[in-house]
């Protein structure tokens, strides 16, 4: 166990947290050429292509030095916002980190917000400054940011580029000789940290596990904690680069355990493992149920695909938990889905892979969050759908969800920023200088005001270079009304939408505005209106196609018309009729995009 | 029964709504001519011996051929395919280019058709359209070709140009129904992308077509041409009975056509080809005996839809025993039940198996057709 290390790495998307761990098992040998992939520890297609890891995996690397041989375990973790309860539960199964910050960039929100993760469960911290090989590198800037964020010394701070392999020696002899070894108790009972799991076909889930105390054995008779079932281990091992099995697995160490699991439910990310024979007395601290945080319908173009978008999503969701739905009608899109995800790039993965891994053509609603409706009978409701909301003469209070957003940029954009966290009823908490030109903001906002294009916004007005990270903090009273669009007097309930009072107005402008774009003209005028209740509060008209007729046919003219009438007629399948309205699918999301 | 078309890319100058290749510049005549010959010898086995019964000079403008030209590439025509002794033999001509001699030189050459591009008689139309002869040429060239015995005649309207009122389109229309001319082309203005016209409008430097002014004036057309005895035998095409283009209704019937020239398009039954836009690369290719076109081997799919989008713009229609005898039985059970819709909608109205559109389906071909159309995957 002394001679076991295990750690995680902080960075940044792109900062090359994925380049620095290739590197780090190609010096150990752990890979010998780079013939899998550039990035071994993000597999997925999207993963690489997004730069994110969405996915958090394990691997363990051989290392000698002194004439010891150490056991490395990194590992990874997912470097989104949506996945911050993830991230801790990966920092948890860790005795140190490396946090890797990009010399041409500077440290970011959201390195900062893991890097609090992880001080506050007292993971020693190796501060590794990446891309020093690079012309834009700023190093004696960005040291004074990690100088002054971790109050190490300037000696401390790693130059290295993982591109180059410069300062990956210096990274290992750091990692054995500052990161202590894991502490516990072999011979106490069995207690491991479930960090992550990972579906297989074959083999049901498969659940990574950190030991903090004891030891499991294949054959053992295992409980889990949370979700209270028991299981027969079938096979243990460890994580190289594929998995390796073993009869046992210490404590200390970092493995895997198959058990039969059909479901991804049954594994929950930050569970506790234990013996049905001899349970330790306490599960591990900072286990919580993964809890979507944003709902949208999700629709099948094609109503007849309904029950191929259900198998679809039941797929997706044995390899990521996080992901919930049931089923939902619409008035207007017929039967679908009201599916719940961590965040907005949550939403936006879960989309792209029905799209690529399951070809899937899909109709997204507008997203919103989970409102509290307190009604005057006592209860409390947990409304994630307009429609689910309740008449106003029986609602007695609505409340909202918040959260602290954590906003790092130049100082230049400031004053942009703040005006954006108004804009999106948020309160000014903290402001504060990282050096003498960037700042750290922390700000309440709503999470509905997140959820439709604060994310986007924010980028735009700072020029991509403000990094933004949030953490739920809970409910508070909002003044919310159903607003409802209408197609020729239909009322379009996919396009319905939660908003407070106060921006009503403004929205349903915008809303109807931004559909008109989007809804192409028919053979009848189109009238799109807002409305709260019978109240119509704004309104749109496409006028009416008068011809739609080509000039001229002649020989020279066939293919191309051809072609572009092939191509309106697929273009027309991929719309929705609602009453005698055609509504492309794009125009769901216009919501998204009331401002450019 | 099959046909040529000879693309001569040559114009005086260039008309900015135009999107049809063509240079304006006599240079490259003798090197088009040249790869010309060369191209009639290469595809002499495209028509598989067929009797050609239409030969069509498009272009451009081909009025601005010399008459030693027009003569030489029909005997060359001629030797290389057997043309019929009847044949149809047009010559689209710009009304700056026809005079007397020339006329008298065409019926010489054995050119027993005109097209002559009219546009308006209006001069504030043709200067908005930046034609470069006047209304009063337009009238008197279609005088001189009459008295010259070219009794098949036909003449191109341009309609729904911001500079044209009502009032004025229905004089340009009275006057050929006076003249008796046998043959109208009315085409509604259409901006087509990345031409001239196209930019000055989204530059704002000149007013772009209003939809309805084409509306009330394509219903005009059909209305007015109808009473005065004119077939409306294909959206944008009128005649007096009988006096179809042979030649432009053999596109609309599935007919065989050979299309020479730079740009032009052949159709063989089972293919499309078309050839490169460039006189330059075109003779290039021609000379090192390499493909100067492109070819597109045509799916059922793809017949059937360019069969409905084509023959429901014809008075002739859609034949639901040809789609039955060509596609099979389940396409002519789709394409009916797709056509109630449009039936009941009062765009198309089905006789004996025939669908045809209606005045009101006229005015949406492109959307019904799309609609009848079956999808490629």
């Amino acid at each position: 166990m002394k001679n076991i290390r295990n750690f995680c790495i902080i960075a940044h998307i792109d900062h090359g947290k994925s380049t620095l761990a290739d590197r780090l098992l190609e010096t150990t040998g752990a890979i010998s050429e780079r013939d899998y992939q550039n990035q071994v520890l993000d597999d997925m297609d999207l993963e690489r292509e997004r730069g994110i890891t969405i996915k958090s995996h394990a691997i363990q690397m051989d290392y000698k030095q002194e004439g010891q041989d150490y056991v490395l375990n990194l590992i990874d973790t997912p470097g989104h916002v949506d996945f911050s309860y993830e991230v801790s539960r990966a920092i948890a199964a860790c005795e140190g980190a490396l946090l890797v910050v990009d010399a041409t960039q500077g440290i970011q929100a959201q390195t900062i917000s893991n890097l609090y993760l992880a001080i506050d469960h007292n993971l020693t911290i190796i501060p590794v400054l990446n891309k020093i090989d690079m012309d834009a590198a700023m190093i004696e800037e960005v040291k004074d940011q990690i100088v002054d964020l971790l109050g190490c010394d300037r000696e401390e701070i790693i130059e290295a580029s993982a591109k180059t392999g410069f300062g990956i020696d210096r990274i290992l002899v750091e990692i054995v000789n500052k990161i202590p070894a894991p502490k516990g108790d072999p011979e106490a009972p069995l207690q491991a940290l479930i960090f992550d799991s990972l579906y297989n076909s074959f083999r049901g889930v498969i659940a990574y596990f950190r030991i903090f105390n004891g030891s499991i054995s294949k054959g053992d008779h295992v409980k889990f904690n949370a979700t209270g079932m028991e299981y027969h281990a079938d096979e243990v091992g460890i994580l190289r680069l594929k998995q390796e099995p073993r009869n046992a697995v210490f404590t200390g160490d970092v493995g895997y355990i198959i058990s039969g699991i059909k479901s991804s439910k049954e594994v929950q990310v930050g569970d506790t493992i234990t013996h049905v024979g001899d349970p330790c007395k306490q599960a591990i601290e900072g286990f919580r149920p993964v809890k979507p945080m944003v709902f949208a319908g999700i629709y099948p173009t094609d109503a007849d695909d309904y029950e191929e978008l259900r198998n679809s999503l039941e797929r997706l969701k044995l390899n990521d938990a996080s992901l919930s739905f049931e089923p939902e009608a619409s008035a207007a899109l017929g039967f679908g889905f009201r599916c719940g995800f961590l965040g907005l790039l949550h939403m936006e993965i879960i989309q792209e892979r029905l799209d690529r891994e399951f070809d899937m053509n899909v109709i997204n609603t507008v997203p919103n969050v989970s409102y509290k409706v307190f009604t005057n009978k006592g209860d409390v409701l947990d409304v994630y759908n307009p429609s689910g909301l309740p008449e106003p003469n029986y609602i007695e209070h609505i409340e909202e969800p918040y959260i602290t957003a954590n906003i790092i940029t130049k100082a230049e954009y400031i004053g942009p920023i703040i005006k954006l966290c108004m804009d999106k009823r948020g309160t000014l908490k903290n402001q504060v200088y990282l050096t003498t030109d960037r700042i750290e903001l922390t700000a309440d906002i709503p999470l509905g005001e997140i959820v439709f294009d604060f994310y986007d916004k924010l980028k735009s007005i700072s020029k991509g270079y403000a990094s933004f990270d949030y953490h739920p903090i809970g409910y508070q009273n909002a003044d919310l009304v159903k607003l409802d669009i209408l197609l020729n007097g239909e009322i379009v309930d996919a396009l319905s939408a939660l908003i407070t009072r106060n921006n009503a107005y403004e929205f349903g402008r915008k809303f109807c505005e931004k559909l008109k774009e989007f809804i192409p003209r028919q053979q009848y005028d189109v009238a799109i209106q807002a409305a709260i209740g019978a109240k119509i509060i704004a309104r749109e008209t496409v006028k009416a196609v008068r011809k739609d007729v080509t000039a001229k046919c002649y020989g020279g003219d066939i293919t191309r018309k051809r072609k572009l009438l092939e191509k309106q007629k697929k273009g027309k399948k991929r719309m929705r009729q609602i009453g005698n309205v055609e509504v492309p699918q794009k125009a769901f999301l216009a919501v998204l995009k009331l401002d450019s | 029964m099959a046909g040529i078309y000879l693309h001569i890319p040559f114009c005086k100058s260039k008309c900015p709504y135009c999107n049809f290749f063509s240079v304006a510049s006599l240079k490259s005549v003798n090197e088009f001519l040249g790869a010309l010959y060369l191209e009639i010898n290469s595809q002499k086995d495209y028509l598989d011996d067929q009797e050609v019964k239409t030969i069509y000079f498009g272009g451009g403008t081909p009025s601005l051929l010399k008459l030693s030209e027009i003569n030489g590439i029909l005997e060359k025509i001629r030797t290389v395919f057997s043309v019929g002794k009847a044949a149809e033999i047009t010559l689209e001509a710009n009304p700056d280019d026809i005079t007397a001699e020339h006329l008298q030189e065409w019926l010489k050459a054995g050119i027993n058709r005109l097209s002559i591009g009219i546009q308006s008689f209006n001069d504030a139309d043709l200067k908005y359209l930046r034609r470069i002869h006047t209304g009063e040429q337009a009238e008197r060239s279609i005088r001189l070709a009459l008295d010259h015995g070219f009794s098949d005649l036909s003449v191109d309207f341009i309609y729904g140009i911001p500079t044209l009122s009502d009032r004025a389109f229905a004089f340009n229309l009275e006057k050929v129904v006076a003249l008796k001319v046998p043959h109208i082309s009315a085409y509604s203005l259409t901006i087509e992308p990345k031409t001239l016209m196209d930019v000055m409008i989204r530059k704002n430097q000149l007013p772009g077509p209003e939809e309805e002014q084409s509306v009330s004036q394509f219903l005009f057309l059909m209305q007015y041409l109808g009473s005065n005895n004119y077939e409306h035998y294909e959206i944008s095409n009128f005649c007096l009975p009988g006096s179809y283009s042979k030649h432009n209704s053999s596109y609309w019937k599935g007919d065989h056509y050979l299309g020479l020239g730079p740009s032009a398009h052949s159709f063989n039954g089972v293919s499309r080809q078309w050839n490169i836009s460039s006189i330059n690369q075109y003779s290039g290719l021609i000379d090192a005996g390499k493909p100067h076109f492109e070819t597109e081997l045509l799916t059922p799919i793809q017949l059937y839809n360019e069969y409905v989008m084509v023959s429901l713009r014809t008075m002739w229609g859609a034949g639901l025993d040809h789609i039955q005898t060509a596609f099979g039985e389940g396409v002519a059970s789709y394409f009916r039940s797709r056509a109630t819709q449009h039936i009941n909608n009062n765009e198309m109205h089905e006789n004996a198996g025939l669908f045809r559109l209606t005045d009101k389906g006229k005015l949406f071909a492109d959307k019904i057709s799309s609609d009848l159309f079956l999808d490629n995957d």
